[in-house]
């Protein structure tokens, strides 16, 4: 009997280090162009090509600009950073959407919307967020620019097993509660190391009745607590997002990989490491108060009393909610904010901009507010356009931005400046982790349209 | 890579939690195409202020305390994949990073760099922040062949974990790329046999 996870791992192993971890094929790399440029220059340095050039696809998303995308990159060291991508592209023949390409956008949102990211595959990326195409019952985890490189050179990583956790989700989400509410919920009881060294399978009733879009963002989120992974076990819902999609098979071979994908869910008595249950009717609208995201609340929730916090922690407790100008035991509803940032490879998705768009439908953006609305990919900004949620945006105020990881990680121009709030449907709340003193709240798309519209953090 | 063999250092001590890879290099550092430099932006936003003077009351920028061993609260590494953050880490000088906990990409990328996480119990590592505290000459010595670590001002050790195959490859300052390479015929056969193939 097996899990999930053991089955695809299984279905990898080239060979065995004896006392040491597991050489592990890849079955889908992505690059982009942050942390694949040392990469390409070691196998320069070692005369080397790229051993299976098909397996590698190669996208320019965490330091390019959301607006202006046609013209050349203003900030040199960016402009030469995107460049060197597509010169390594070209140079190793590798698959690149470069700015402006139909199929750009944020890794983690092309690989599936494309079809890439198919069940049972193993998938890396050096990027952490990598566990987002996990949603599909795939092995997928972020790995560092060595291991890129390790990639690049011989289609293998190396990897000690990791131990196994299921979590299950069991009963029914309350309406208004979405897959960033549970996530964000998961993680302040599991805390932000609370995973570490284990691959987690999602699972329970409110898993399954999860779309592909919230699986994404339920998985993307594993990382943040400290989970090498996250998957939920690939069904009907799985296959008929896939089925058509580009890259995935056709015809017979679309028949064959169904049949094979079936096969891929625990077996019943699989054992795990650990395995935890919550209820999901007990999930609130969610947001974070701190500066890791595992100091989550429910939106109209008060922030932890020193009492409440284990004696070793309180000292960088204190620092963080002195980082964010808040205190112990202070409720956040009715609190102004600055910043409303839509987007990222956790809420970047189509689904994400229905429901900001749902909520804001007929209301105004509160003057106060900035909105940055950054859609994951060109093909979500053009659903948007198709089903015309971008006037429904227009009309409330905001305006729709050009594709890219933007404010996630500020490293383009979209910055939150020092001590403003900004309600950020992205993955960190990190200090400085959108500008330096910038001050990250995270929450959904719906808590961060609620927020857009009255100006300060609202229950939705 | 370098070799990694015995050290003794005097520490430099950042009794922090959850110190994640934004906090040990932003994303702003991040635009570089080489490995070389991040240690001049290691914890940048926590040692210069706005105007990138450093800020007195960081560790880094406080005389009293240098070192090969940089000595942290528990769970080091949070967050992103970033390399950049062993680079800079290894730029700055560091060659030991001593915690309670690690977060896993950050130990993986730590050792593909020739930089030794070193994971004690919550005992010892608030002892040695004790220790050094107390005296900032203090030292540690820490034998990658025996796995241990030792406080020498309370003359107590510990013994770390660390799988054989990354202790081999640190002590012979080899990288996995040279292993992987090697097994080309493998990686071939794998293709070839493989269940269902993508």
């Amino acid at each position: 009997m097996k899990t999930l996870f053991d089955k695809i791992w299984d279905a990898h192993v080239v060979t065995t280090v004896k006392d040491g971890p597991t050489q592990l094929y890849i079955d889908r790399h992505f690059c982009h162009e942050v942390t694949s440029p040392q990469a390409f220059s070691g196998l320069r340095a070692r005369g080397l090509k790229v051993l299976r050039p098909e397996r590698t696809t190669l996208t320019a998303d965490h330091n390019i600009p959301t607006m202006g995308q046609d013209k050349p990159i203003r900030d040199d060291t960016s402009r030469f950073q995107v460049e060197t991508l597509e010169k390594n592209a070209r140079d190793f023949g590798l698959t690149y959407y470069g700015l402006n390409h139909p199929k750009n956008g944020i890794v983690h949102v092309i690989g599936p919307e494309n079809g890439y990211t198919q069940p049972g595959m193993t998938i890396v990326c050096g990027d952490s967020h990598t566990s987002t195409h996990g949603a599909f019952g795939a092995i997928a985890f972020g790995i560092g620019t060595s291991e890129v490189e390790m990639v690049l050179a011989s289609q293998c990583v190396l990897q000690s097993r990791p131990k196994t956790m299921r979590i299950h989700f069991e009963g029914r989400l309350a309406e208004n509660v979405g897959a960033k509410d549970m996530a964000l919920y998961m993680i302040s009881k599991m805390t932000t190391g609370g995973a570490t060294g284990y691959f987690v399978e999602y699972a329970g009733e409110a898993v399954r009745n999860l779309t592909m879009e919230q699986r994404m963002t339920l998985c993307n989120l594993s990382i943040e607590m400290g989970a090498r992974g996250g998957m939920v076990a690939p069904d009907e819902t799985t296959f008929a997002y896939l089925k058509g999609r580009e890259f995935a098979p056709k015809g017979e071979r679309w028949e064959e990989a169904l049949a094979y994908w079936k096969t891929l869910k625990s077996d019943d008595g699989a054992r795990f490491d650990k395995e935890i249950t919550f209820n999901a009717a007990e999930i609130r609208p969610m947001i974070t108060y701190g500066t890791n995201p595992g100091m989550a609340i429910p939106v109209d929730g008060s922030i932890p009393t020193l009492d409440e916090i284990e004696e070793a922690g309180r000292g960088s407790f204190r620092r963080s909610l002195h980082y964010m100008g808040f205190a112990p035991g202070e409720k956040l509803v009715g609190k102004p904010i600055d910043y409303v940032f839509l987007g990222s490879c956790t809420n970047g998705r189509i689904e994400d901009f229905q429901v900001f768009a749902n909520y804001v439908k007929g209301k105004r953006k509160a003057d106060n507010v900035t909105a940055w609305l950054v859609p994951g990919s060109w093909q979500v900004r053009e659903q948007i356009e198709e089903e015309g949620l971008d006037e429904i945006l227009r009309e409330a105020g905001f305006e729709l931005r050009q594709p890219g990881c933007s404010a996630c990680l500020a490293m383009n121009e979209d910055k939150v400046p020092a001590g403003k709030y900004a309600v950020s449907t992205s993955n960190r709340n990190f200090e400085g982790r959108q500008g330096p003193g910038s001050r990250t709240i995270l929450a959904g798309p719906l808590v961060a349209a609620a927020a857009a519209v009255s100006g300060k953090i609202t229950v939705p | 890579m370098e070799k990694f063999t015995t050290i003794t250092s005097t520490c430099v001590p950042l009794p922090i939690e959850n110190v994640d890879t934004d906090q040990i290099i932003p994303a702003r550092f991040l635009k570089a195409t080489t490995r070389e430099g991040f240690g001049d932006n290691l914890f940048a936003d926590w040692r210069y202020d706005k105007a990138g003077n450093p800020k007195g009351d960081f560790v880094l920028n406080n005389p009293t305390y240098k070192g090969e061993v940089l000595v942290a609260g528990k769970n080091f590494g949070s967050g992103s994949s970033r390399e950049h953050a062993a680079w800079a880490i290894g730029g700055y000088g560091f060659k030991v990073v001593v915690s309670s906990f690690f977060a896993d990409i950050f130990r993986h990328n730590a050792l593909n760099n020739g930089i030794l996480p070193v994971a004690v119990s919550e005992e010892f590592l608030g002892e040695l922040f004790v220790s050094v505290k107390g005296n900032s000459k203090a030292t540690v010595t820490v034998n990658l062949q025996e796995q241990t670590i030792t406080n020498n001002e309370t003359g107590k050790s510990e013994s770390f974990n660390i799988n054989a195959y990354k202790k081999e490859c640190l002590l012979n300052g080899l990288d996995d790329i040279d292993f992987l390479l090697s097994n080309r015929d493998k990686i071939e056969a794998f293709e070839k046999q493989r269940v269902y193939s993508y």
